[in-house]
């Protein structure tokens, strides 16, 4: 067993706290989340420099191959540094081109920094159910039209190219019958209309009108789009994880050195026991969420070592996952709510760091699936409700 | 970063599971995973057992006959005994005076003592606790006062101990005892090593809600200790007990009983039945179980994080997995109350006691738990309440 970071990883963490430090300050992101796209193509710029977008691509493409744990490391500061930029959407839609396996050229693009992704998931109706599909694609001229509305998609708006998941086959909620699709953002009959999210960062609905894609486009093979989607899924929501603990530790730290300076009664606010076990209380929950971030981040790092996609592997991943985004969404929440408490009036404005630490926690419990979907999916594994096999 | 256990790692897991299938007398097995009260033998037979196999000290140097283990063999270890459901090592000689012993005391102390915790041949019992100081530990008032006669000199002890566990079966207490009353209260406290069967000695039970005896009150009325059973400095006492702390750094946490318990919880609520399905698969219940199964697996793993900085001094992190790992506890035995539902109600003392080898109510599965339930109380008390540990927490580590 070994819990210490790698050195590369404590390097790389280390440039980006520094890049944070020096441009991306607390006033320059919120330049940057007022302006009108909402991204900083000079961020992106830097974050491509410093081997960001191309670190958990295959070699082959341009990537690093780093695996579950770097990327940990990545998000965890990030999170620290509530960088808006769309490098989760990104990520998660490299994930679902890499394991298709056939769309090297886009991965080359994304690698160099020239290319952003999203991944058009939800609907309407869908909520945290991403098998959940109305979006229609049909079989035409030896190509696909797609037909239907993605919801709230992560900067869906600043992409290139979208992942689309539709409905090639099968009832609206099957496994079966979903296909995914490489789209450009682009082609015609793809509208887009971008939404600000209080947290800060971008979403878009998505409007497929009768869009026509080649048969080149679909990812993985069409009508099995599932097992990819859920996996990556998966993937999504460690990173997910691992932003939410950066940002939770940011949080703890800024509302601890708040505790110690803010004084009342003449005496720092952090003196009273009252205000001192509710620190405690959430040191426990931060420590409990960042076990549980950790150990998704290193079960995927192992499982794409051990290259497993069997069915015992697969159940270990979704209960490990679900099991992480549930322990960090309570700990986003309770973190989140008395760390806006301990600030009292300044902690409901907009000026401090600390309210907008708690949207972003707030909109990271609401992404890839909440607490209860979550808590619902680690029950559904095989061996809770039955016996385990000996 | 890489969660998987070494080779060598899993070959000492066979090693301990091969040794405790082998070992582990049934009947205790039986009572440990029954929650059935545990009597002296009990303890002692299991005790034995392990110091034959120079296991019963996993913490203790090598050069006193400790076995020598890294900190991972030393959790699986623990986790494989919670496992088989083996009785627990008392603390009281083999984790708390033992390491004080071996910090501080005199070589003839060491040579006299510890060999005779190894083998069990003194039990030992906890002599902190007063009726006036409880969380507030320094403001005890039993007093150890320096006489010297015809035979030398030793200390004359008055006052009150109390919550003494297993008192009643105890040989030795240690102590701490009032030595300067003129002094800031942390500065004038001794620790010191009484035997129970001294003249003036007395405990007297307290029978708890779950109407078992498991602590008691100790009284000294002018206790005559030999100035020999000093440990260290007169008035270092407190900070011999600070040394403690944490001391016994992941343990605490009870992560492998508490997997045994939620597989017996599973088990439980497989087995009874709700609307016609079996309980667990009421997604209310359902829902119960997984986030307390989920809780679990998180402390595992903060255990684990805290045993790879055992490199560290020991550190108040000890008292996250305090807080968590009782709470946790609590809630297990809470959850297979609500699983065995009125089943758990009535109460059978005789059964409990082994006197007979069934419950009265012929269900030996719920029997136990709600006394059980009542007993795990204690948990989030004892041993420097889960309050204390906040303010551990609060003042240690987040510097308040």
């Amino acid at each position: 067993m070994d819990f210490n970071f790698k050195d590369e990883q404590l390097q790389l963490a280390d440039a980006l706290k520094r890049w944070i430090a020096r441009d991306y300050t607390f006033e320059a992101r919120r330049a940057i989340v007022g302006s009108p796209a909402g991204v900083s193509d000079a961020a992106w710029g830097t974050l491509a420099e410093l081997g960001l977008t191309a670190l958990p691509l295959p070699a082959a493409h341009g990537g690093f191959d780093g695996d579950a744990v770097d990327m940990f490391v990545v998000m965890q500061e990030l999170g620290r540094g509530l960088v808006v930029e769309p490098y989760v959407a990104t990520m998660l839609g490299a994930e679902f081109l890499r394991r298709g396996g056939a769309h090297g050229e886009l991965l080359d693009r994304v690698a160099g920094g020239e290319l952003k992704l999203a991944c058009a998931l939800g609907e309407r109706q869908s909520r945290h159910d991403l098998r959940d599909v109305a979006t229609r694609a049909v079989q035409e001229d030896g190509g696909w039209r797609l037909s239907g509305e993605k919801k709230v998609v992560l900067h869906g708006a600043q992409a290139g190219v979208l992942v689309v998941s539709a409905r090639s086959g099968g009832a609206q909620r099957d496994e079966a019958g979903i296909t995914l699709f490489a789209v450009e953002a682009d082609a015609p009959g793809v509208v887009t209309r971008d939404v600000r999210m209080l947290d800060g960062q971008r979403a878009a609905d998505v409007l497929l009108r009768d869009v026509r894609v080649d048969a080149a486009a679909v990812i993985g093979t069409a009508g099995h789009g599932w097992d990819t989607l859920e996996a990556a899924a998966d993937y999504g929501a460690a990173l997910l994880c691992a932003e939410a603990l950066g940002a939770m530790d940011a949080l703890f730290a800024t509302t601890l050195d708040y505790l110690k300076t803010r004084q009342q009664f003449g005496v720092p606010i952090g003196k009273f026991q009252a205000l001192q076990h509710r620190m405690a209380d959430m040191y426990v929950h931060l420590e409990q969420a960042r076990s549980m971030a950790l150990l998704a981040a290193v079960r995927l790092a192992e499982e794409a070592r051990a290259a497993d996609d069997g069915k015992a592997a697969a159940t270990a991943r979704r209960r490990v996952v679900s099991a992480a985004k549930y322990r960090v969404g309570q700990a986003a929440r309770f973190v989140g709510q008395q760390a806006i408490q301990l600030h009292g009036g300044m902690g409901v404005t907009d000026e401090l760091p600390a309210s907008h630490y708690f949207k972003r926690l707030s909109t990271i419990e609401l992404t890839l699936g909440d607490c209860d979907h979550h808590l619902a999916r680690f029950i559904a594994q095989p061996g809770f409700l039955d016996q385990e096999a000996a | 970063m890489d969660l998987t256990y070494t080779g060598d790692d899993l070959a000492f897991r066979d090693q301990v599971r091969a040794f405790l299938e082998a070992e582990l007398p049934a009947d205790l097995r039986h009572k440990v995973q029954h929650h059935l009260r545990l009597h002296k033998d009990d303890y002692v037979r299991w005790h034995r057992i392990l110091a034959r196999q120079d296991w019963v000290a996993p913490g203790w140097p090598r050069e006193y006959g400790g076995p020598d283990w890294t900190p991972a063999q030393r959790h699986i270890f623990d986790e494989e005994c919670a496992r088989a459901g083996t009785p627990p090592v008392l603390p009281f000689g083999v984790n708390m005076v033992a390491p004080v012993i071996m910090a501080f005391g005199s070589q003839a102390q060491k040579d006299y003592y510890l060999p005779r915790i190894l083998s069990c041949e003194d039990w030992w019992c906890q002599g902190y606790s007063e009726p006036g100081a409880g969380s507030d530990l320094a403001s005890l008032k039993t007093t150890a006062v320096l006489k010297r006669d015809d035979e030398g000199e030793h200390y004359v002890v008055n006052g009150q101990k109390t919550w003494t566990t297993l008192a009643q079966h105890a040989d030795m207490i240690f102590c701490l005892v009032r030595t300067d009353p003129t002094v800031r209260k942390q500065e004038g406290i001794s620790f010191l090593l009484i035997d129970m069967h001294a003249p003036g000695v007395t405990v007297r039970p307290i029978i708890m809600l779950d109407e078992d005896h498991e602590v008691n009150e100790v009284f000294f009325d002018n206790v005559r200790v030999p100035v020999s059973n000093l440990v260290g400095q007169e008035n270092k006492g407190w900070t011999y007990a600070k040394y403690l702390l944490g001391h016994e750094r992941t343990g605490i946490a009870a992560v492998g009983r508490s997997k045994r318990e939620l597989a017996r919880l599973k088990e439980l609520a497989r087995r009874e039945q709700k609307d016609g399905r079996p309980l667990l698969h009421d997604p209310l219940f359902a829902a119960k179980v997984a986030d307390l199964e989920i809780e679990l697996m998180a402390l595992e793993m903060t255990v684990l994080r805290v045993l790879a900085d055992a490199h560290k001094a020991p550190g108040p992190e000890a008292s996250v997995l305090k807080v968590r790992g009782t709470e946790i506890q609590q809630r297990l035995s809470e959850l297979m109350v609500e699983a065995a539902g009125p089943l758990a109600l009535p109460f059978d003392a005789a059964y409990l006691e082994g006197e007979r080898d069934h419950s009265v109510i012929d269900d030996d599965f719920a029997a136990p738990l709600l006394p059980h339930y009542f007993n795990v109380r204690k948990t989030s008390i004892y041993g420097g309440s889960n309050e204390i540990q906040r303010n551990i927490i609060s003042q240690m580590i987040l510097g308040l």
